[in-house]
């Protein structure tokens, strides 16, 4: 007679996050010094985005919004003003703060500790335009990967006709690069209100040049996992067409296209930079990366290097910063290299 | 293979009709007056605007309008640029060879550089060589263009004073250069062939940085691939079978690993070209270099509609038609891809 072996589950007794946490992927991510450095900093970023209120202090305009006055009223957590700041700033205050209208750049000093060019206070720019750049990408790359998951589920899923006109179209996008379809939308969208704030206009046409990269991702994943036999076995138990979507195929085709996302909250703010760099951007003044480093074109002399060197260190760190926590990441969840 | 390529070809103009029917449909969203600016001249013209919108029929239907502008567009009015003070077409005419001379200048180092590197990486792997290039390939793809630009504008230009900072060619020679007899379009070339090489040396300098700054931002990715590729090569059976058969390491590596490690090269040179003309935007307008990507930035500013259309159709004919061709190339050099 032979006796059955009882089998052990070597998971059970461990909560999801222990789970996670000794999981191949997350296990290679953390033996890897360089991602994890890269890691830590771009999380320091995240908190220089959020609080930006306390690091470069609110001026002018901005502490009138927040109904204050002094900039220092903002480190007291007792009042309105130090959560407004942080978490609902008046729009006054991504206005990088002026301190003067002389085009010449002066030194750093106390009130500018990177010194101030065109007037504007580069450290405050810096600061604020960190705030700019995340909430662009969150906003960005949230509603394009809704779009993208949405339509490559569709394309995915029913196949046939839908996923061939579907297919075609995205064909015809592809035939332009990403940076070149967004000015062209961007420039269209503007055109009918010049002057107007270009937030709207920018994020419309990041959003329209980037799904359909992620809705091809998306549907690849579907075809293969809308054939697995659990699938099968819930459509035979009755499932409909919307929870076998929703409930099934998506949950377990979405992995690859989220770390597509993660990757792209690190390039999408280095591509909104670029487009204000081209004067295509944010209006002038508005505390944005890009902008201060088209300003130091005009100062290119050894004797304003602070000028060009602040906002360029700035922006290198965090793209250097992020690409080694992504090449770890990438790394780490390929099945070739584990 | 010649049915292959006949139907990639049938497909490019059904590619450009339907991209042209989203964009010129995006412009629905203007006034008939906004969309009546891109065809005005002059001046004196802007009091034929309502004469202008009947003619083009810019108040009508959207089908109506997009059949005139394609029977326009045929016949090769794609109206007239106000960033270049010119018609769409000539414009291109002029600045699309600076371009392509900029491209060629930076297509081939990268390729090269790219080729020579990521084989020496992946023939060291893990030895201390490729462990530099990898932490350097990381940091090349993590500068942004414009700023890698900006900084070595600053540095050659601003702060040493080696290098020309802007434009094409010096004021004196600008004078010069309508004396070449233009044989290519390319500048430095007709220069040289002109012997006119003090023009052509001039050309060059004032091509370097921009050039430079497309090298270092391009060739991280074909050293990654090429390391990718030559290691998985290193490790097949065929390699393993020369190894085995006693032929030396050198004729193994180059000929048998580094041979088939090239095929995916010749889809990147591709995506290469593509990545080039996109990243023209930033570096010609960094170096105000004159070519068709700092129009279009100009154009841009200004609402420039007719130009940003022309560019938009432009460059999507290029990427369309370098797509066939690579395709094609492919099937050439690697007989295993069957084309039905």
């Amino acid at each position: 007679m032979t006796t059955i072996p009882t089998l052990t589950n070597p998971t059970a007794g461990r909560s999801k996050w222990q789970l996670f946490w000794t999981g191949p992927a997350v296990r290679k991510l953390r033996r890897n010094p360089l991602a994890i450095t890269g890691l830590v900093i771009t999380l320091m970023f995240s908190l220089i985005a959020l609080f930006a209120p306390l690091i470069a202090k609110p001026s002018g305009d901005c502490l009138r919004d927040l109904n204050i006055t002094s900039a220092n009223q903002v480190y007291n957590p007792a009042s309105g003003a130090f959560w407004r700041s942080i978490f609902v700033p008046p729009k006054t205050c991504y206005k990088t703060e002026r301190l003067s209208f002389a085009q010449q750049p002066t030194v750093p000093d106390a009130a500018a500790p990177f010194g101030t060019v065109n007037g504007y206070n580069i450290f405050y720019g810096l600061i604020w335009g960190t705030r700019t750049a995340l909430k662009m990408s969150f906003i960005i790359v949230a509603i394009t990967l809704t779009v993208g998951i949405v339509i490559g589920a569709i394309s995915g899923y029913y196949g046939g006709w839908v996923d061939n006109l579907i297919q075609r179209f995205i064909d015809v996008l592809f035939a332009l690069p990403s940076l070149i379809l967004t000015v062209v939308i961007l420039t269209i969208l503007r055109a009918g209100n010049p002057g107007g704030d270009p937030t709207v206009p920018i994020i419309v046409s990041f959003c329209i040049a980037g799904w359909a990269g992620y809705a091809r991702v998306v549907r690849g994943d579907v075809l293969r996992t809308r054939q697995l036999e659990y699938v099968d076995a819930a459509r035979s138990m009755g499932a409909r067409d919307m929870r076998l979507i929703l409930q099934h195929v998506v949950p377990n085709s979405v992995a690859s296209v989220l770390t597509l996302a993660v990757l792209d909250l690190a390039t999408v703010p280095l591509s909104v930079a670029a487009l204000s760099f081209l004067g295509l951007g944010f209006e002038s003044g508005y505390a944005e990366w890009g902008q201060l480093v088209e300003f130091s074109r005009a100062w290119l002399k050894p004797e304003y290097w602070y000028v060009l060197a602040y906002p360029a260190a700035f922006i290198i760190t965090f793209s250097l910063a992020f690409n080694l926590f992504g090449d770890g990441l990438r790394d780490a969840l390929d099945p070739k290299s584990r | 293979m010649l049915t292959f390529i006949i139907r990639r070809l049938l497909q490019v103009p059904v590619v450009m009709l339907v991209l042209s029917i989203l964009i010129v449909g995006l412009t629905q969203l203007l006034t008939p007056q906004q969309r009546a600016a891109p065809y005005i001249r002059s001046d004196q013209q802007s009091a034929r605007l309502e004469q202008i919108i009947r003619e083009r029929g810019l108040d009508q239907p959207f089908p109506i309008q997009y059949a005139k502008w394609l029977g326009k567009t045929l016949q090769g009015d794609l109206g007239y640029s106000t960033a270049s003070s010119k018609d769409v077409i000539p414009t291109i005419q002029e600045r699309l060879p600076n371009t392509i001379e900029l491209t060629l200048v930076t297509a081939l180092p990268i390729l090269l550089i790219g080729i020579w590197l990521g084989t020496l990486s992946a023939l060291n792997k893990d030895k201390a060589i490729d462990q530099i290039l990898r932490v350097l390939t990381i940091v090349g793809y993590s500068l942004p263009t414009f700023v890698l630009g900006i900084v070595l504008l600053a540095v050659f230009y601003g702060y040493l004073g080696w290098l020309p900072g802007a434009g094409q060619l010096n004021i004196i020679n600008e004078i010069s250069k309508g004396d070449l007899t233009r044989y290519t379009g390319l500048l430095s070339l007709d220069a040289a062939l002109n012997g006119r090489w003090d023009v052509a040396w001039d050309v060059l300098q004032h091509m370097f940085l921009p050039a430079l700054t497309l090298t270092i931002v391009s060739v991280t990715t074909i050293i990654k691939v090429m390391r990718n590729n030559m290691l998985e090569a290193l490790t097949s059976d065929y390699v393993r079978t020369a190894r085995a058969k006693g032929l030396s390491s050198r004729v193994v590596n180059n000929k048998h690993a580094r041979r088939n490690a090239l095929l995916s090269i010749v889809t990147l040179g591709g995506f290469l070209i593509i990545g080039l003309m996109s990243g023209s935007l930033i570096t010609e307008t960094i170096f105000a270099y004159p070519g068709v990507g700092q129009w279009v930035v100009q154009a841009a500013l200004r609402f420039d509609l007719s130009a940003v259309l022309g560019f938009a159709l432009l460059s999507a004919l290029i990427v369309v038609l370098v797509s066939t061709v690579v395709d094609i190339l492919y099937g050439v050099v690697d007989p295993r891809v069957r084309f039905d």
